[in-house]
């Protein structure tokens, strides 16, 4: 399937991504080129076939709501590129 | 006594319980070894020598307190996506570049309760997607067989340094055989445990339905003995199981009498190199003159779609995992703006390489509305049928014999900027995730001087079968102890 560059641009958006324009054009072929690969598992008859959705068994599986010692609030912030007071700094959200 | 450095756990273990060698003389030779071979092998992001002899003066203690297990105090190195708590861990990205992590994963935990030596963080292609370590952002990797070739990939760097005897063992992550197909390439052996034997708490996420940790090592002992180090249940992974983990050196008889073994007819597909090919019958003829009984016309026709399916799968789960970086909390950021939304598409622009951006994009594609249902609902139902091919076949036999890549390790280059190209060297390897079942790849054959693989997998939770199997080939085969020469 041939996307446009519109629809891939479109696509960047949604996953927050700034492309320029010669990655617009590669990432166009690449997503065409495995649309294409993709519909072979049309011809697949799946019906009445139910997802996996993780090969594992388990079903469930809850843990104790207990209070254990967690991160260092400094040693999380070390990694933000702006902090502030114990809070993630970032622009302004609402004018 | 140290001269050559290309020890085994096992044989380094020996000289460290009966003094003949210290923890820290044996980590400064494999740091000087490391150093001398690095200009060419380039397996190493982040070179932790500082930490490693401090790391060895404790396993020494360790040591004469007769507190020791086979892995303390021995030399290894961890793949660049498993966190270690005030290392910085890279994923190979720019994105996290200078992420230094305030925890470490359970399996760095774990190693470290036995004594644990880190030499290095170990290169890999970026955040895990790629085959032959070319898309790290940093550097490429060489493959000690033949410098101009590829080591393989995802955990390339993890495969080259065991190769090239930088480290006695390393850990690696496998999504879709980024574990065995690097193993496969550089000659060594990968085992990527069945989903939820080992944790995957701290692990950088790629695709969180196929991700697992495991071992590149010099031999199938040495998996054994990371295995017995790193399996079993935690609490920080509700996808870890609580099944009991046995004592997998147990298993290593090198008795096969009466196993059953399927060669799945699919995994021998046109596009085999003819040589591997040849490579893997030969080892299921010494196996079965091993007393294993062989099935060479077991059918897994599902198999042709686990391609697009697991392209699929882990797409979709990247541009779900992939979210989190966003230029606020942490990783890469791009400030020069006032911009909330261009601080965020502007640092996972610049941040992320062109591999890792499309493989976002075609999975939030995949999810976005209208195509959910055609895509990702469809392979998420056909990943049923392929698991159905495993139970069916392990019904019947007790493994399956495979090659662990259709060629020989591929030149630098030749095929970097073709995605679709390059995913064809992990053909026989996805099909194991989806399943989710554990696998091994241990070197059996030289095609022109580079190492092919010969994969065994097994039934979930049974990888005292697999072990057991590629032990006793081992036993019968000298492939594990060819050296490159370098």
């Amino acid at each position: 399937m041939k996307l446009s560059s519109e629809q891939v641009a479109a696509i960047a958006t949604l996953s927050r991504i700034n492309l320029d324009k010669a990655e617009t054009e590669k990432t166009r072929a690449y997503l065409s080129e495995m649309l294409d690969s993709f519909e072979k598992l049309e011809a697949v008859n799946t019906n009445g076939i139910p997802p996996t959705i993780q090969p594992s068994t388990l079903m469930d599986v809850l843990k104790e709501d207990a209070i254990k010692p967690s991160m260092s609030q400094e040693d999380v912030f070390n990694n933000a590129p702006k902090s502030d007071n114990g809070y993630f700094k970032v622009k302004v959200v609402l004018e | 006594m140290l001269d050559g450095k290309q020890l085994t756990i096992s044989e380094a273990h020996k000289l460290l319980k009966d003094k003949q060698v210290s923890s820290v003389e044996l980590t400064k030779a494999y740091i000087e070894r490391t150093e001398k071979l690095e200009p060419q092998i380039k397996a190493v992001v982040t070179l932790t020598a500082d930490l490693a002899l401090q790391q060895a003066q404790k396993a020494d203690k360790m040591i004469s307190a007769g507190n020791c297990t086979p892995l303390t105090g021995i030399p290894m190195m961890v793949k660049d996506n498993i966190c270690t708590k005030d290392i910085k861990t890279t994923c190979s990205s720019k994105m996290l570049e200078n992420f230094v992590p305030p925890y470490s994963a359970t399996v760095i935990e774990k190693l470290e309760a036995q004594g644990m030596v880190m030499l290095a963080k170990t290169n890999m292609d970026e955040f895990a997607m790629g085959s032959s370590t070319e898309k790290s952002a940093f550097h490429l990797t060489h493959n000690p067989w033949g410098l101009n070739r590829v080591p393989g990939g995802s955990s390339g760097g993890s495969a080259a340094a065991v190769a090239a005897g930088e480290a006695v063992y390393t850990l690696g992550s496998d999504t879709g055989g980024s574990i065995r197909q690097p193993a496969g390439f550089c000659g060594v052996t990968g085992l990527k445990p069945t989903y939820g034997r080992v944790s995957r708490y701290g692990l950088a996420a790629f695709a969180s339905s196929l991700d697992q940790i495991g071992s590149l090592t010099r031999n199938v002992t040495d998996a054994a003995h990371v295995l017995n180090a790193i399996a079993g249940f935690d609490d920080n992974d509700s996808t870890s199981s609580a099944i009991d983990v046995p004592d997998y050196t147990k298993c290593l008889t090198g008795d096969i009498k009466g196993l059953r073994i399927g060669i799945p007819q699919e995994y021998f597909t046109d596009e085999l190199e003819s040589d591997v090919a040849a490579a893997v019958k030969t080892s299921a003829a010494k196996l079965e003159a091993m007393g294993a009984i062989i099935d060479w016309d077991l059918s897994m026709p599902n198999t042709r779609y686990a391609l697009d399916v697991y392209r699929i799968i882990s797409s979709a789960e990247a541009s779900a995992n992939l979210a989190c970086y966003d230029g606020v909390k942490y990783g890469f950021s791009y400030q020069d703006t006032d911009d909330m939304w261009e601080v965020i598409e502007k640092s996972r622009g610049m941040g992320f390489g062109s591999e890792v951006k499309m493989r976002i994009m075609l999975g939030t594609y995949l999810l976005s509305a209208g195509q959910y249902e055609k895509y990702y609902l469809k392979a998420q139902k056909v990943r049923t049928l392929i698991c159905e091919d495993f139970a069916k076949a392990f019904a019947k036999y007790d493994l399956l014999i495979t090659p662990t890549t259709p060629t020989v390790p591929f030149k630098i280059g030749e095929k970097s900027e073709d995605p679709a190209k390059m995913a064809f060297a992990d053909i026989l390897t996805v099909p194991v995730n989806l399943a989710g079942v554990p696998a091994i790849s241990v070197p059996c054959g030289f095609v022109g001087g580079l190492p092919v693989g010969l994969q065994i997998i097994g039934k979930q939770f049974d990888e005292e079968t697999v072990l057991k199997t590629a032990y006793a080939y081992e036993q019968a085969t000298d492939w594990h102890q060819q050296r490159p020469n370098i």
